[in-house]
Protein backbone atom coordinates (compact mmCIF):
# COMPACT_ATOMS: atom_id res chain seq x y z
CA UNK A 1 0.00 0.00 0.00
CA UNK A 2 2.85 2.46 0.68
CA UNK A 3 4.67 1.72 -2.13
CA UNK A 4 1.52 2.13 -4.70
CA UNK A 5 1.74 5.40 -2.56
CA UNK A 6 4.78 6.64 -3.69
CA UNK A 7 4.64 4.91 -7.03
CA UNK A 8 1.52 7.34 -7.82
CA UNK A 9 3.92 10.60 -6.51
CA UNK A 10 6.51 9.61 -8.76
CA UNK A 11 4.12 9.49 -11.90
CA UNK A 12 2.93 12.94 -11.04
CA UNK A 13 6.12 14.18 -10.13
CA UNK A 14 8.14 12.81 -13.37
CA UNK A 15 6.68 15.16 -15.99
CA UNK A 16 7.88 18.24 -13.37
CA UNK A 17 11.49 17.62 -13.80
CA UNK A 18 13.10 14.29 -14.91
CA UNK A 19 10.41 14.09 -17.93
CA UNK A 20 9.78 17.64 -17.80
CA UNK A 21 8.07 17.91 -21.50
CA UNK A 22 9.93 21.24 -22.42
CA UNK A 23 13.40 21.18 -21.10
CA UNK A 24 13.76 17.77 -21.34
CA UNK A 25 11.54 15.65 -23.61
CA UNK A 26 11.46 18.59 -25.97
CA UNK A 27 7.54 18.14 -26.75
CA UNK A 28 4.92 20.88 -28.03
CA UNK A 29 7.79 23.08 -28.81
CA UNK A 30 6.06 25.36 -31.43
CA UNK A 31 3.84 26.73 -28.62
CA UNK A 32 6.47 26.79 -26.36
CA UNK A 33 8.19 29.18 -28.58
CA UNK A 34 5.06 31.40 -29.94
CA UNK A 35 3.62 31.73 -26.97
CA UNK A 36 6.12 32.50 -24.11
CA UNK A 37 6.67 36.42 -24.89
CA UNK A 38 5.20 37.25 -21.37
CA UNK A 39 5.29 35.20 -18.09
CA UNK A 40 1.39 35.66 -18.23
CA UNK A 41 0.82 34.09 -21.60
CA UNK A 42 3.02 31.14 -20.88
CA UNK A 43 1.14 30.77 -18.06
CA UNK A 44 -2.40 30.84 -19.43
CA UNK A 45 -1.32 28.74 -22.19
CA UNK A 46 0.50 26.20 -19.71
CA UNK A 47 -3.30 26.74 -17.62
CA UNK A 48 -5.58 25.48 -20.69
CA UNK A 49 -3.02 22.91 -21.46
CA UNK A 50 -2.85 21.53 -18.05
CA UNK A 51 -6.85 20.72 -17.94
CA UNK A 52 -6.81 19.36 -21.52
CA UNK A 53 -4.57 16.88 -20.96
CA UNK A 54 -6.12 15.83 -17.62
CA UNK A 55 -9.51 15.44 -19.50
CA UNK A 56 -7.72 13.68 -22.05
CA UNK A 57 -5.55 11.46 -20.46
CA UNK A 58 -8.75 10.71 -17.73
CA UNK A 59 -11.51 9.88 -21.22
CA UNK A 60 -8.91 8.46 -23.10
CA UNK A 61 -7.74 5.95 -20.18
CA UNK A 62 -11.32 4.74 -19.82
CA UNK A 63 -11.92 3.83 -23.50
CA UNK A 64 -8.29 2.54 -24.82
CA UNK A 65 -9.36 -1.41 -24.31
CA UNK A 66 -12.20 -0.61 -26.36
CA UNK A 67 -10.37 0.73 -29.45
CA UNK A 68 -8.98 -0.81 -31.90
CA UNK A 69 -5.05 -0.44 -32.56
CA UNK A 70 -5.27 0.90 -36.33
CA UNK A 71 -7.87 3.77 -35.22
CA UNK A 72 -6.44 4.81 -31.93
CA UNK A 73 -4.81 8.18 -33.62
CA UNK A 74 -7.81 9.35 -34.88
CA UNK A 75 -10.12 8.70 -32.22
CA UNK A 76 -7.65 10.21 -29.77
CA UNK A 77 -7.63 13.11 -31.76
CA UNK A 78 -11.23 13.53 -31.63
CA UNK A 79 -11.70 13.05 -27.64
CA UNK A 80 -8.62 15.99 -27.64
CA UNK A 81 -10.16 18.55 -30.12
CA UNK A 82 -13.69 17.65 -28.39
CA UNK A 83 -12.32 19.17 -24.92
CA UNK A 84 -10.14 21.85 -27.07
CA UNK A 85 -13.49 23.02 -28.09
CA UNK A 86 -15.97 22.92 -25.08
CA UNK A 87 -12.97 24.81 -23.20
CA UNK A 88 -13.05 27.19 -25.95
CA UNK A 89 -17.02 28.13 -25.84
CA UNK A 90 -17.18 27.56 -21.95
CA UNK A 91 -13.93 30.23 -21.98
CA UNK A 92 -15.98 32.69 -24.29
CA UNK A 93 -19.42 32.66 -22.50
CA UNK A 94 -18.65 32.71 -19.14
CA UNK A 95 -14.80 34.29 -19.00
CA UNK A 96 -15.34 36.62 -21.67
CA UNK A 97 -12.06 38.52 -20.05
CA UNK A 98 -10.18 35.11 -19.86
CA UNK A 99 -11.04 34.37 -22.98
CA UNK A 100 -9.74 37.41 -24.40
CA UNK A 101 -6.44 37.10 -22.95
CA UNK A 102 -5.81 32.94 -24.01
CA UNK A 103 -8.17 33.03 -26.84
CA UNK A 104 -5.52 32.95 -29.57
CA UNK A 105 -4.34 30.60 -28.09
CA UNK A 106 -6.45 28.03 -27.11
CA UNK A 107 -7.28 26.32 -30.69
CA UNK A 108 -3.10 25.55 -30.83
CA UNK A 109 -3.60 22.94 -27.65
CA UNK A 110 -5.15 20.47 -30.48
CA UNK A 111 -1.79 20.40 -32.42
CA UNK A 112 0.27 20.37 -29.03
CA UNK A 113 1.86 16.88 -29.45
CA UNK A 114 2.74 16.62 -25.50
CA UNK A 115 -1.28 15.82 -25.71
CA UNK A 116 -1.26 13.16 -27.97
CA UNK A 117 2.32 12.10 -26.96
CA UNK A 118 0.62 11.54 -23.53
CA UNK A 119 -2.16 10.14 -24.14
CA UNK A 120 -0.52 7.19 -26.41
CA UNK A 121 2.43 6.65 -24.24
CA UNK A 122 0.80 6.59 -20.79
CA UNK A 123 -3.33 6.95 -20.47
CA UNK A 124 -3.87 4.11 -22.93
CA UNK A 125 -1.91 1.57 -21.21
CA UNK A 126 -2.36 2.52 -17.60
CA UNK A 127 -5.29 2.83 -15.07
CA UNK A 128 -7.64 5.97 -14.85
CA UNK A 129 -6.19 7.28 -11.47
CA UNK A 130 -2.49 6.94 -12.86
CA UNK A 131 -3.35 8.64 -16.22
CA UNK A 132 -4.78 11.66 -14.15
CA UNK A 133 -1.82 12.04 -12.50
CA UNK A 134 0.10 11.71 -15.20
CA UNK A 135 -1.82 14.41 -17.02
CA UNK A 136 -1.89 16.94 -13.70
CA UNK A 137 1.98 16.20 -13.31
CA UNK A 138 3.18 16.81 -17.09
CA UNK A 139 0.38 19.34 -17.30
CA UNK A 140 2.02 21.55 -14.30
CA UNK A 141 5.87 20.56 -15.80
CA UNK A 142 4.59 22.24 -18.82
CA UNK A 143 3.05 25.42 -17.04
CA UNK A 144 6.04 26.00 -15.05
CA UNK A 145 8.43 26.19 -18.04
CA UNK A 146 5.88 28.13 -19.90
CA UNK A 147 6.18 30.65 -16.97
CA UNK A 148 9.74 30.44 -16.56
CA UNK A 149 10.75 30.66 -19.98
CA UNK A 150 7.96 33.58 -20.29
CA UNK A 151 9.38 35.86 -17.14
CA UNK A 152 12.79 35.31 -18.24
CA UNK A 153 12.03 36.67 -21.86
CA UNK A 154 9.28 39.24 -20.20
CA UNK A 155 12.62 40.99 -18.01
CA UNK A 156 15.38 40.63 -20.41
CA UNK A 157 12.68 42.05 -23.39
CA UNK A 158 10.76 44.65 -21.85
CA UNK A 159 12.08 45.01 -18.51
CA UNK A 160 8.56 43.68 -16.74
CA UNK A 161 7.38 40.63 -14.93
CA UNK A 162 3.57 39.20 -15.04
CA UNK A 163 2.98 43.40 -16.33
CA UNK A 164 4.86 44.61 -13.33
CA UNK A 165 7.46 47.63 -14.50
CA UNK A 166 10.49 46.58 -12.64
CA UNK A 167 12.50 50.08 -13.90
CA UNK A 168 15.30 48.45 -15.33
CA UNK A 169 15.61 49.69 -18.34
CA UNK A 170 15.20 53.08 -19.26
CA UNK A 171 13.30 52.90 -22.70
CA UNK A 172 12.82 49.72 -24.44
CA UNK A 173 14.09 46.45 -23.04
CA UNK A 174 16.16 44.12 -25.17
CA UNK A 175 13.98 43.46 -28.30
CA UNK A 176 15.00 40.45 -29.25
CA UNK A 177 14.02 38.77 -26.54
CA UNK A 178 10.45 39.42 -26.90
CA UNK A 179 10.84 38.22 -30.44
CA UNK A 180 11.13 34.29 -32.21
CA UNK A 181 15.36 34.29 -32.06
CA UNK A 182 15.00 35.41 -28.57
CA UNK A 183 12.39 32.15 -27.67
CA UNK A 184 15.38 30.01 -28.91
CA UNK A 185 18.36 31.56 -26.87
CA UNK A 186 16.60 31.26 -23.84
CA UNK A 187 15.06 27.70 -24.80
CA UNK A 188 18.78 26.74 -25.61
CA UNK A 189 19.41 28.06 -21.65
CA UNK A 190 16.66 26.40 -19.95
CA UNK A 191 17.18 23.23 -21.48
CA UNK A 192 20.93 23.01 -20.23
CA UNK A 193 19.50 23.88 -16.97
CA UNK A 194 17.18 21.18 -16.94
CA UNK A 195 19.10 18.45 -17.98
CA UNK A 196 21.95 19.85 -14.95
CA UNK A 197 19.08 19.29 -12.72
CA UNK A 198 18.02 16.29 -13.82
CA UNK A 199 21.46 14.75 -13.80
CA UNK A 200 21.89 16.03 -10.27
CA UNK A 201 18.45 14.57 -8.64
CA UNK A 202 18.31 11.22 -10.48
CA UNK A 203 21.67 9.75 -11.64
CA UNK A 204 23.38 9.96 -8.64
CA UNK B 1 -3.41 -2.63 -21.02
CA UNK B 2 -3.54 -3.10 -24.70
CA UNK B 3 -6.40 -3.35 -27.05
CA UNK B 4 -9.07 -6.37 -26.83
CA UNK B 5 -10.55 -5.05 -29.60
CA UNK B 6 -8.84 -6.40 -32.98
CA UNK B 7 -8.87 -4.12 -36.16
CA UNK B 8 -11.45 -5.51 -38.43
CA UNK B 9 -12.79 -3.05 -41.20
CA UNK B 10 -16.85 -3.91 -39.18
CA UNK B 11 -15.00 -2.76 -35.53
CA UNK B 12 -12.57 0.11 -36.84
CA UNK B 13 -15.45 1.66 -38.78
CA UNK B 14 -18.30 1.31 -35.87
CA UNK B 15 -14.94 2.03 -33.05
CA UNK B 16 -15.28 5.43 -35.21
CA UNK B 17 -18.49 6.30 -36.08
CA UNK B 18 -19.54 5.81 -31.65
CA UNK B 19 -16.38 7.99 -30.81
CA UNK B 20 -17.50 10.99 -33.77
CA UNK B 21 -21.21 10.74 -32.99
CA UNK B 22 -20.25 10.76 -29.28
CA UNK B 23 -18.16 13.79 -29.34
CA UNK B 24 -20.32 15.58 -31.96
CA UNK B 25 -23.38 15.12 -29.85
CA UNK B 26 -21.52 16.51 -26.64
CA UNK B 27 -20.10 19.25 -29.32
CA UNK B 28 -23.54 20.35 -30.07
CA UNK B 29 -24.78 20.37 -26.33
CA UNK B 30 -22.29 22.30 -25.38
CA UNK B 31 -22.87 25.07 -28.34
CA UNK B 32 -26.50 25.32 -27.85
CA UNK B 33 -26.02 26.52 -23.55
CA UNK B 34 -23.06 28.70 -24.87
CA UNK B 35 -24.84 30.29 -27.84
CA UNK B 36 -26.86 33.10 -25.54
CA UNK B 37 -23.91 33.90 -22.98
CA UNK B 38 -21.24 33.98 -26.16
CA UNK B 39 -23.92 36.10 -28.02
CA UNK B 40 -24.57 38.34 -24.28
CA UNK B 41 -20.71 38.54 -23.83
CA UNK B 42 -19.78 39.91 -27.81
CA UNK B 43 -22.79 42.16 -26.96
CA UNK B 44 -21.38 43.92 -23.85
CA UNK B 45 -17.84 43.86 -25.53
CA UNK B 46 -19.53 46.06 -27.94
CA UNK B 47 -21.55 47.78 -25.49
CA UNK B 48 -18.15 48.91 -23.75
CA UNK B 49 -16.27 49.53 -26.80
CA UNK B 50 -19.05 52.34 -27.80
CA UNK B 51 -18.74 53.89 -24.55
CA UNK B 52 -15.57 54.28 -24.55
CA UNK B 53 -14.96 55.53 -28.74
CA UNK B 54 -17.57 57.95 -28.25
CA UNK B 55 -18.88 61.34 -25.92
CA UNK B 56 -21.48 60.58 -23.59
CA UNK B 57 -25.00 59.18 -25.46
CA UNK B 58 -28.32 58.12 -23.99
CA UNK B 59 -29.69 56.51 -26.91
CA UNK B 60 -29.38 52.61 -28.05
CA UNK B 61 -26.72 52.64 -31.13
CA UNK B 62 -26.76 48.93 -30.92
CA UNK B 63 -30.39 48.68 -32.11
CA UNK B 64 -30.31 51.94 -34.44
CA UNK B 65 -27.25 50.33 -35.67
CA UNK B 66 -26.43 50.26 -39.94
CA UNK B 67 -24.29 48.56 -41.97
CA UNK B 68 -22.69 50.04 -44.96
CA UNK B 69 -20.50 48.04 -47.96
CA UNK B 70 -17.19 48.73 -48.16
CA UNK B 71 -14.32 48.92 -50.51
CA UNK B 72 -13.69 45.05 -50.46
CA UNK B 73 -17.08 43.30 -51.32
CA UNK B 74 -18.56 40.68 -49.31
CA UNK B 75 -20.64 40.55 -46.08
CA UNK B 76 -18.24 40.09 -44.01
CA UNK B 77 -16.28 43.15 -45.02
CA UNK B 78 -19.38 45.27 -44.28
CA UNK B 79 -18.89 48.21 -41.84
CA UNK B 80 -21.31 48.98 -39.11
CA UNK B 81 -22.10 52.82 -38.33
CA UNK B 82 -23.38 53.62 -34.18
CA UNK B 83 -25.00 56.84 -34.21
CA UNK B 84 -25.03 58.15 -31.04
CA UNK B 85 -27.52 60.73 -29.64
CA UNK B 86 -27.83 62.52 -26.32
CA UNK B 87 -31.73 64.40 -25.91
CA UNK B 88 -31.84 63.61 -29.60
CA UNK B 89 -29.19 65.72 -31.00
CA UNK B 90 -26.26 63.27 -32.94
CA UNK B 91 -23.43 63.79 -30.49
CA UNK B 92 -21.26 61.24 -32.87
CA UNK B 93 -20.99 58.46 -35.10
CA UNK B 94 -18.80 55.22 -34.36
CA UNK B 95 -17.93 53.10 -36.79
CA UNK B 96 -17.09 49.43 -36.62
CA UNK B 97 -13.84 49.07 -39.36
CA UNK B 98 -11.41 46.35 -40.51
CA UNK B 99 -8.13 45.76 -41.89
CA UNK B 100 -6.77 43.16 -43.83
CA UNK B 101 -3.05 44.25 -43.59
CA UNK B 102 -2.22 43.22 -39.79
CA UNK B 103 0.55 41.67 -39.38
CA UNK B 104 -1.49 38.46 -37.94
CA UNK B 105 -4.33 39.13 -40.40
CA UNK B 106 -7.19 41.14 -40.09
CA UNK B 107 -8.61 42.69 -37.14
CA UNK B 108 -11.20 45.05 -36.17
CA UNK B 109 -10.91 48.38 -34.71
CA UNK B 110 -14.09 50.78 -33.25
CA UNK B 111 -13.65 54.30 -34.14
CA UNK B 112 -16.06 57.17 -32.64
CA UNK B 113 -16.12 60.45 -34.83
CA UNK B 114 -17.46 63.78 -33.18
CA UNK B 115 -20.18 65.25 -36.49
CA UNK B 116 -17.32 67.62 -37.56
CA UNK B 117 -15.20 64.58 -38.79
CA UNK B 118 -12.72 64.49 -35.51
CA UNK B 119 -11.48 61.52 -34.24
CA UNK B 120 -13.01 61.36 -30.46
CA UNK B 121 -11.38 58.25 -29.69
CA UNK B 122 -10.89 54.52 -31.78
CA UNK B 123 -9.97 50.83 -29.98
CA UNK B 124 -8.67 47.65 -31.53
CA UNK B 125 -11.63 45.01 -30.85
CA UNK B 126 -9.56 41.89 -31.59
CA UNK B 127 -6.22 41.15 -33.00
CA UNK B 128 -3.70 38.78 -33.63
CA UNK B 129 -0.57 40.96 -33.95
CA UNK B 130 2.25 39.94 -32.41
CA UNK B 131 2.59 40.26 -28.37
CA UNK B 132 4.85 42.35 -27.28
CA UNK B 133 5.24 44.74 -30.25
CA UNK B 134 2.35 44.53 -32.48
CA UNK B 135 -0.01 44.28 -29.58
CA UNK B 136 0.75 47.76 -28.79
CA UNK B 137 -2.55 48.63 -31.23
CA UNK B 138 -4.30 48.06 -28.01
CA UNK B 139 -4.98 51.37 -25.59
CA UNK B 140 -4.34 48.51 -22.80
CA UNK B 141 -0.72 47.59 -23.84
CA UNK B 142 0.90 51.55 -25.21
CA UNK B 143 -0.84 55.01 -25.89
CA UNK B 144 -0.31 54.31 -29.68
CA UNK B 145 -4.23 54.82 -30.25
CA UNK B 146 -4.41 57.49 -27.97
CA UNK B 147 -2.46 60.05 -30.80
CA UNK B 148 -5.83 59.92 -33.10
CA UNK B 149 -7.97 61.56 -29.89
CA UNK B 150 -8.65 65.09 -31.12
CA UNK B 151 -7.56 64.69 -34.81
CA UNK B 152 -9.18 65.65 -37.49
CA UNK B 153 -8.18 63.15 -40.84
CA UNK B 154 -9.00 65.90 -42.88
CA UNK B 155 -5.78 67.84 -41.77
CA UNK B 156 -4.13 64.98 -40.16
CA UNK B 157 -2.72 62.32 -42.52
CA UNK B 158 -3.48 58.95 -41.64
CA UNK B 159 -0.28 57.25 -42.65
CA UNK B 160 2.89 56.47 -40.66
CA UNK B 161 5.47 58.90 -40.63
CA UNK B 162 7.92 56.47 -42.73
CA UNK B 163 5.05 56.59 -45.26
CA UNK B 164 4.89 60.58 -45.37
CA UNK B 165 2.25 61.23 -42.79
CA UNK B 166 1.60 62.62 -39.30
CA UNK B 167 1.41 59.51 -37.34
CA UNK B 168 3.94 57.84 -35.03
CA UNK B 169 4.72 53.94 -35.56
CA UNK B 170 4.87 51.62 -33.01
CA UNK B 171 8.70 50.99 -32.85
CA UNK B 172 9.68 47.22 -34.38
CA UNK B 173 5.60 46.81 -35.33
CA UNK B 174 5.43 49.56 -38.79
CA UNK B 175 3.23 46.59 -40.21
CA UNK B 176 0.61 46.89 -37.09
CA UNK B 177 0.81 50.79 -36.77
CA UNK B 178 0.46 50.93 -40.93
CA UNK B 179 -2.79 48.63 -40.68
CA UNK B 180 -4.22 50.41 -37.90
CA UNK B 181 -4.29 53.46 -40.06
CA UNK B 182 -5.58 51.63 -43.01
CA UNK B 183 -8.96 50.50 -40.98
CA UNK B 184 -9.07 54.15 -39.58
CA UNK B 185 -9.18 55.55 -43.15
CA UNK B 186 -11.60 53.32 -44.17
CA UNK B 187 -14.07 54.26 -41.45
CA UNK B 188 -13.13 58.32 -42.11
CA UNK B 189 -14.03 57.16 -46.05
CA UNK B 190 -17.25 55.74 -44.86
CA UNK B 191 -17.93 58.81 -42.21
CA UNK B 192 -17.53 61.36 -44.88
CA UNK B 193 -20.28 59.29 -47.50
CA UNK B 194 -23.04 59.35 -44.61
CA UNK B 195 -25.61 61.26 -44.78
CA UNK B 196 -25.39 63.23 -41.44
CA UNK B 197 -28.84 64.96 -41.50
CA UNK B 198 -30.50 61.54 -41.50
CA UNK B 199 -29.11 60.75 -38.52
CA UNK B 200 -30.25 64.35 -36.54
CA UNK B 201 -34.06 64.69 -37.37
CA UNK B 202 -35.66 61.66 -36.04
Amino acid sequence: MAEQKTNRLQIFLKGIIKENPTFVMLLGLCPTLGTTTSAINGMGMGLATLFVLTMSNLVISLIAPYIPDKVRIPSYIVVIASFVTIVDLTLHAYAPELYKALGIFIPLIVVNCIILGRAEAFASKNGVLDSILDGLGVGLGFTLSLTVLGAVREILGSGKIFGLNLHIYQGDGILVFVLAPGAFLVLAYMIALGQKLKKRMYDE
Amino acid sequence: MASKVKSTLFSMTLTLLIVTAVAAGLLAIVYKYTKEPIKEADLKKQKLALRQVLPEFDNNPIAESDTIPSDIQGSSFDLVVFPAKKDGKLVGIAIKTFTTKGFGGRFDVMVGFLPDGTIYNSMVLNHQETPGLGDKIDPEKSDFSRQFAGKNPATFRLKVKKDGGDVDAITAATISSRAYCDALQRAYNAFKSLDLAKYTEN
